[in-house]
């Protein structure tokens, strides 16, 4: 400890150059943070899939629905216990920029199905009996400041016009890797204001088996029985639909971790170039130093430590930064990505990789000042 | 009976048959060539000579910055040749102090930093450290610029502090290269003035490379280096 004022003291006496070598270090770390909480999100949806619980849709693509009359055959399926059902809305708040995830499910049987979803008994119940009403997590309750009562005017695209809802409950997700960025509200609420071709239509069927065993035969079943229906259909489990939905981006985490990668190594490229010079132009202080008693070992550690505390700082600012940034802003791209949080283990990785630049960072030079012969150093300059 | 430290019958510096030779790709080039020399405790000797004669590489070999060819360097009761760079470093931080012609002090700390810089090697505490301090500051009449950075003193100002510097963990010997060459006359005579003190008050053995007679005259006693061999 009673060297740290000695290394502290290089720092800020070059501040322009501490300056500029932490402030891009935060901003790669920032990237890293930003770009891994992107796939981390994506994952999450992933992690937050239950493997008891089946998605039917349209065996050509999503765009296409299924008809209502569905439900009764699929409960009947051997296998399956519950059945629910809801439609994508795809609407936006008073902004086309305000998106998020809105869907019109079956009320009550959605709740059997999504037992994460946490609701009070009253609301459950204040929502479960009005059919203009609607649910919201709390995440985007708290990002558009709404209350229980509030009438919500949500602007449809698919299904065009406004929809007021009257906000009846908030929820909270049971895991954390389940989104709170969501409105539901009833399916017969949309149906009912549907034109007469257009009702009865459902955009996809959640089944709920009674283990994950049962998953592939209850599939299959499924499909075999709308196999030469007019409108067949696609079973498959919730974790292998959400990876379809991920695919459709194309390979988002061999991009991101090629961007990533190619971001640290650019500022590592630079931080080892930044503390080589400031250790070449120490060239003289370094033989002094080492004339004084200074061992080789304390010299490279005081190097070393320069470049450490260098990088750590850059990363504790960029990881705080994106932390702060994502989390006050409730940052969703759009709605593209509901979940989208910085993880605790995405923030200790950035820390870490701050230390591991820091490390590399510091190696060259620290072991090029330790190793300066004494004599032909004071030399060049006397 | 002898303690090494030159206080007995044993100089503090004993210098056997010692031989320098650079080497630059396959050229051998001879800068001290076997030099005896014995320096008692207590003792201000200047080294003179002309420019290549060897006289910073006799003080580098003495002050334990670097190694004889052939020969055998022993100060302060210990033979440098076997000791490690590690045992070496230590060495140099309990028994030798430097001072430089160009003062080599470090831009960045204040005169209290750069002068606290050896006792961040021992075990005292920052109370002690900076009772020392404070102490060698007021030996070279700095006491009031502790907070003052190299580069708000004049060239006089700096190499006193260079001095208290190199006093400041009480080393064994003091080894001065040049210690007024960058300095005016007036400025000149204050260090050796100075270092004349520290000689007689506080007993330090002194080795002074010049190449100012003036000031090799405030040894007790000059030797002449030519081409890499001692003359009286």
């Amino acid at each position: 400890m009673k060297f740290l004022g000695y290394v502290l003291s290089h720092l800020w006496h070059s501040k322009r150059r501490t300056f500029l070598t932490v402030s891009s270090i935060a901003v790669a770390l920032f990237l890293f943070c930003t770009l891994r909480t992107v796939m981390t999100s994506l994952d999450a949806s992933l992690r937050a899939s239950d493997e008891t619980r089946l998605v039917v849709r349209h065996a050509a693509s999503l765009v296409f629905p299924l008809p209502l009359a569905y439900k009764a055959r699929l409960a009947q399926v051997p296998g399956v216990v519950n059945v629910s059902f809801g439609n994508w809305f795809g609407g936006y708040y008073q902004d086309p920029k305000n998106q998020f995830t809105q869907f019109a499910v079956e009320v009550p049987s959605v709740f059997d199905l999504y037992p994460e979803i946490l609701l009070g008994p009253a609301e459950k119940e204040a929502f479960i009996r009005e059919r203009t009403s609607c649910i919201a997590g709390e995440a985007l309750v708290k990002k558009y400041g709404w209350k229980v009562g509030d009438v919500i005017p949500i602007t449809g695209t698919i299904y065009p016009g406004s929809w007021p809802l009257t906000l009846r409950g908030i929820y909270r997700a049971a895991t954390p890797d389940a989104s709170e960025d969501a409105i539901f509200f009833h399916w017969d609420f949309l149906n009912e204001s549907m034109p007469e071709g257009r009702k009865n239509l459902v955009g996809i069927y959640w089944l709920k088996v009674a283990s994950p065993s049962d998953a592939p035969t209850v599939s299959a079943a499924v499909d075999q029985v709308y196999e030469n229906s007019p409108v067949p259909t696609k079973t498959e489990t919730e974790k292998a639909f959400q990876a379809g939905f991920i695919q459709m981006m194309g390979n988002v985490s061999t991009l991101l971790s090629i961007l990533g990668s190619a971001i640290i190594f650019a500022i590592l490229l630079v931080t080892v170039n930044t503390m080589m010079m400031a250790a070449r132009e120490r060239t003289t202080e370094i033989a002094v130093l080492k004339t004084l008693g200074f061992r080789d070992g304390l010299v490279l550690q005081l190097v070393a430590a320069e470049a450490m505390l260098l990088s750590l700082a850059g990363g504790i600012i960029g990881c705080g930064l994106a932390y702060l940034a994502f989390h006050r802003v409730n940052f969703t791209a759009g709605g593209m990505i509901p979940n989208f949080r910085v993880l605790p283990e995405t923030l200790v990785l950035g820390i870490l990789l701050a230390v591991a630049m820091g490390l590399l960072s510091g190696l060259v030079p620290a072991f090029s000042a330790a190793r300066l012969p004494i004599s032909s150093s004071l030399r060049k300059v006397a | 009976m002898t303690d090494g430290l030159g206080n007995g019958g044993e100089p503090l510096i004993s210098l056997r048959d010692v031989t320098k030779e650079y080497r630059r790709n396959a050229i051998v080039v001879p800068v001290l060539a076997g030099i005896t020399l014995d320096v008692k405790r207590g003792e201000f000797l200047a080294l003179m000579g002309p420019s290549g004669s060897g006289k910073s590489t006799l003080l580098n070999l003495i002050g334990g910055i670097d190694r004889p060819t052939k020969g055998e360097v022993r100060v302060a009761g210990e033979t440098l040749n076997a000791l490690n760079a590690s045992k070496l470093a230590a060495w140099r931080a309990r028994h030798v102090g430097f001072i430089f012609q160009l003062y080599n002090l470090i831009p960045v700390l204040t005169a209290f930093r750069n002068v606290e810089l050896p006792l961040l090697l021992t075990r005292l505490s920052a109370s002690e450290r900076k009772k020392r301090v404070d102490l060698a500051l007021s030996l070279v009449g700095l006491e009031g610029r502790d907070h003052h950075y190299p580069r708000q003193l004049s060239g006089g100002e700096e190499q006193r502090v260079a001095i208290a510097r190199a006093v400041v963990a009480d080393p064994t010997l003091l080894v001065a290269d040049e210690p007024t060459g960058d300095l005016d006359s007036k400025n000149a005579e204050e260090i050796l003035v100075l270092l004349r003190r520290l000689n007689q008050e506080l007993g330090k053995t002194i080795l002074m490379v010049t190449h100012d007679p003036h000031a090799a005259e405030t040894a007790d006693k000059t030797l002449h280096l030519d081409k890499g061999v001692l003359r009286p």
